[in-house]
């Protein structure tokens, strides 16, 4: 278990270290970002000591030096357009980014594993027909659009909640949260919805392929046999057997869900750090999009690294199979 | 070849069970079609300055414009009548979408299959390389891309295929190491035929129901992808707008109660979307094996 342990560690490392080579050269080797740090009538040497200061006349090595270094010290550059150092920018941002995804991923896995089960235990009833075919529809309608349509029927035609914006915020921890006020909440609830939709539908059809494909097996064939009510057989077996597909798409869901948060925020004005990834694209604040894919990845590579670690803690088959 | 047509038609007619499979399968042919004439039916070239005038931007639907006929959609912010907008809208999505789809099969495909039939460390490198970018979201990846590569036509299909050429490795890879260790691979290996041969007459043959189906898949999720990214601003130039585009254009005018501008192109791109994506999924039950009874 320990090597186990050890292997996937050392491989996460090699990902990470990888991903901040290509990530950085990538987005260093494009535009020239002076042009839009200083403004159009500069002089010359205010021009260059912009440059000096900035560390743009070093050579692209020696830039990735500096910042590998300056990574692990827990720097990752200031922000060329806000001046300031990125990590505050993005954690002063992360709070509403966090609260918007987490309740979403949580929403759209308890309900739609529940009516996953469902349409999977009774494939044919009209409302599993129902059900299958709005995911149909969650799936494969872009969130963007579900984003506007949600605006504009809620916010524009009803009026019942804000189209954009965070609300009222509590500060707990020194930090500013939405979701225990009223008015919070309302700003949450439509990108949030918007969010979740597309979750939803991936774990209605994931619950729903797992339980039309264990119903038929011997294990609940003998559990029925065995006497066992209906009820018991969903609960105690179906959702042991069906948990492994689901708590691995449940870890890269609130990944991707962080990604797509990119689109919600635009859409919902939500000040999180999806917004700020936008805005850093447009004007090319190179260290914001490093400092922020460093980040997506480190949280990518760790999350699979906690899949697997589950996964060996629930299916011995896995530990062996790495061990041998 | 017959046997292929007796196939073909076997699967048409399992096919044609379904109505709303059937349904999805004309709505995309009409889409398509659509998309082909758009020159020839729509009532305006959406392109030429010279046909648009500012006074008619913003009409409501069944306003009659300064070029004498009524736009039955209405028009958007530059005055475009909005019907032969989203034909011509629809061209490049489906041109994009296909393209996208086309090039990632292509390279995924041989990526994944050489990986299954070369083994060892090819297999180890470009497996490991897919199984990281399949662990990032494609949104994520397509919007570094275009960031990094600038808007335009071939910038914006290269980050599609960037972001998606992985899923048909996988696929491939997957159907191909299957293939690789049946009595039949090793057969004709010891005859010996060359392994090009082996590879592309008989291997990839059998690997092409699954991606078939992965490609039906893609290709909507491409035209998203670039619906969304144009609408976050970093997909075409304004000029030849795509269908995320018009409904970009729209966006800020929604909340005035202007809703036209950005709905129809919407109701649009997302008939065309559910329809591929329905024809998809009749395809994947009938290729899957574990469905039949």
């Amino acid at each position: 278990m320990l090597g186990f342990i050890i292997q996937r560690f050392i491989q996460a490392v090699g990902v990470m270290a990888v991903m901040s080579v290509i990530v950085f050269f990538g987005v260093y080797a494009i535009g020239n970002p002076i042009d839009i740090v200083i403004p159009p009538d500069a002089t010359q040497e205010i021009r260059l000591e912009a440059i000096r200061r900035l560390g743009l006349d070093q050579p692209l090595y020696q830039k990735y030096f500096t910042f590998v270094s300056n990574l692990l010290q827990g720097d990752l550059g200031r922000s060329f357009v806000y001046n300031m150092p990125v990590l505050e920018l993005i954690g002063g941002r992360l709070p509403a980014t966090l609260e918007l995804v987490l309740i979403s991923v949580i929403c759209a896995t308890v309900l739609g594993v529940s009516l996953g089960i469902y349409a999977g235990y009774r494939p044919d009833s009209w409302v599993s027909k129902t059900i299958m075919a709005v995911s149909v529809l969650g799936f494969s309608v872009p969130s963007f659009w579900v984003g506007l349509i949600l605006i504009l029927f809620f916010a524009v035609h009803l009026g019942w909640l804000p189209a954009g914006g965070r609300g009222d915020t509590v500060m707990i921890w020194g930090v500013a949260w939405s979701f225990p006020t009223l008015n919070g909440l309302s700003h949450i609830a439509l990108p949030a919805i918007n969010l979740a939709l597309f979750k939803l539908a991936m774990m209605i059809r994931l619950a729903r392929a797992g339980t039309r494909e264990i119903m038929l097996t011997d294990t609940i064939k003998f559990a029925r046999a065995a006497g066992l009510s209906e009820a018991t057989i969903l609960r105690r077996h179906l959702l042991k057997l069906i948990s492994i597909p689901i708590i691995t798409v449940f870890g890269l869901e609130l990944g991707s869900t962080l990604a797509f948060a990119v689109v919600t925020e635009t859409i919902f004005s939500w000040p999180g750090v999806g917004k700020l990834i936008i805005d850093s694209i447009a004007v090319l604040d190179r260290p914001v999009m490093v400092a922020y894919l460093i980040l997506v990845a480190f949280l990518f590579v760790t999350i699979n690294f906690v899949i697997d670690l589950v996964f060996a803690l629930i299916d011995p088959r896995v530990r062996h199979g790495a061990s041998a | 070849m017959s046997a292929d047509r007796s196939r073909l038609s076997l699967f048409w007619a399992e096919y044609r069970e379904n109505r709303s499979a059937v349904l999805a399968l004309v709505i995309v042919a009409v889409m398509i079609l659509l998309a082909l004439f758009a020159g020839l039916i729509s009532p305006q070239d959406p392109y030429d300055l010279a046909n648009l005038s500012l006074r008619d931007s913003r009409r409501p639907p069944g306003f009659v414009g300064s070029g004498g006929y009524t736009h039955i959609l209405g028009t958007d912010p530059q005055g475009r009548d909005l019907l032969s907008a989203i034909f011509y809208g629809l061209r490049i999505s489906i041109q994009i979408g296909l393209a996208a789809g086309f090039v990632s099969l292509t390279i995924g495909t041989t990526l994944g299959i050489l990986a299954a039939y070369l083994g060892g460390r090819v297999e180890t490198l470009i497996m490991r390389l897919v199984d990281l970018q399949l662990s990032f979201p494609a949104i994520l990846l397509a919007l570094v891309i275009v960031a990094l590569l600038g808007q335009g036509k071939a910038q914006l299909i290269g980050a599609l295929v960037a972001a998606q050429y992985a899923y048909f490795a996988r696929t491939a890879y997957g159907a191909a190491k299957a293939e690789r260790g049946k009595d039949y691979i090793e057969a004709a290996l010891a005859i010996p035929l060359s392994a090009r041969l082996v590879l592309w007459r008989h291997m990839l043959p059998n690997c092409t129901p699954p991606l078939i189906v992965v490609a039906t898949v893609q290709i909507a999720n491409s035209i998203s992808l670039e619906a969304t990214l144009s609408f976050l601003g970093l997909g075409l130039p304004v000029t030849e707008p795509s269908l995320g585009m018009l409904i970009s254009n729209g966006f800020p005018y929604m909340m005035s109660g202007r809703y036209w501008i950005s709905v129809y192109p919407g109701v649009a791109l997302i008939i065309l979307i559910v329809a591929i994506n329905i024809v998809g999924d009749q395809v994947r039950d009938q290729f899957n094996p574990r469905l039949r009874r």
